[in-house]
């Protein structure tokens, strides 16, 4: 098998390793702290944004302008129209100006 | 009592119901798939550009099923970068999901061992995101919805793959179609979903302010995984003793 094929198998594994890990640790603990509970709930928010801020950091006057106008719509409609939302002022932004 | 269950108790399942939950998950699977068609493709093409066959394109989307670390891989691959260190990047990339694994568990701790190992599997950030939203709206999660959830994502996922890696350069101008712009588009939508949280905007702006200071220092992937244990220890700073019992 060529190199690329070991890469990907090698990487599956991992990967996989990364989303089944962290509940093997934690079920060897029957019960968790408060504390920890507080932890595992700030999650979404806390993982999810590190996927963001940077880009936003990073991004022209066009994609800062897309991002703003996606989390204003995000505030009334569903995930599905927000990300249309953006997309398309995005690709309008960087289309004609 | 002080502590919380960390696996909790099954509800009895109700055959009736299975087919109900399955495209219960499936609606919710669908604008993930949709949102995340682009990069599918996007994906197929770049690895054929970057010397993989149609087939290894096909078997890293099935295998890896992670887009951000696919496309890590192949960019990694193009710049003649030692096989070790690609594979390791490809593990970095994806750390973040020991996160989301340790915190599901609350969640899907009741699946049978292989429903609990082929989860975990399809376990990507939109996986997570709407189990956890499930979970907030207090309906049960069951395997038959997680994998309503994931059933159009990961066969879009692969397929796109394929459809990428045969017509590969149709896209031509990727940056022109705001295809950098559309991934952070995306995981703001997600965040947004949560922010009814405690402490939500406190975490975010903990979060966003690390990730950027480490993405521009430290350097990338790490910014993920640093970004967000600034976050999560944000969390645990402000959260309220008494308040941090009563929640979910």
């Amino acid at each position: 098998m060529s190199s690329i094929t070991w890469i990907i198998i090698a990487g599956a594994v991992l990967t996989f390793l990364t989303r089944i890990g962290g509940h093997l640790v934690l079920s060897r603990f029957e019960r968790i702290h408060p504390r920890v509970e507080v932890a595992l709930n700030a999650v979404p928010a806390a993982v999810l944004t590190t996927l963001v801020a940077p880009a936003a950091a990073e991004a022209d006057w066009r994609g800062l302008i897309a991002l703003a106008f996606a989390g204003l719509v995000a505030l009334r409609f569903n995930a599905l129209t927000m990300f249309l939302a953006g997309g398309a002022m995005i690709i309008l932004l960087r289309q004609f100006s | 009592m002080d502590e919380q269950i960390y696996q909790r108790q099954s509800v009895p399942a109700d055959p009736g119901r299975a087919r109900t939950q399955f495209w219960e998950g499936f609606a919710k699977g669908l604008p993930i798939m949709i949102a995340s068609a682009p990069f599918g493709l996007l994906f197929g093409a770049l690895a054929v550009d970057n010397g993989f066959t149609v087939f290894q394109a096909v078997l890293m989307s099935a295998a890896i099923f992670g887009g951000a670390s696919q496309m890590v891989g192949i960019e990694l691959f193009g710049h003649n970068v030692p096989a070790w260190l690609i594979v390791f990047s490809i593990f970095a990339v994806n750390f973040r999901h020991v996160l989301y694994s340790a915190a599901v568990g609350r969640r899907i701790g009741h699946f049978k061992p292989l429903q609990s190992a082929l989860s975990y599997f399809l376990l990507t950030d939109p996986q997570y995101a709407e189990t956890e939203k499930r979970a907030e709206s207090g309906k049960p999660v069951t395997f038959i919805w997680y994998l309503g959830v994931a059933t159009p994502i990961y066969v879009m996922w692969v397929t796109e793959a394929w459809i990428g890696g045969l017509f590969g350069n149709l896209i031509s101008d990727p940056h022109a179609l705001g295809i950098d712009m559309l991934l952070p588009i995306y995981f703001l939508g997600l965040v947004m979903g949560f922010r009814k949280r405690d402490n939500w905007a406190a975490i975010v702006i903990a979060s966003a302010v690390v990730s950027i200071i480490a993405y521009k220092t430290i350097g990338s992937p790490w910014h993920v995984s640093i970004g967000a244990l600034a976050g999560i220890l944000m969390a645990v700073i402000v959260a309220k003793p008494e308040k941090a019992k009563g929640q979910n």
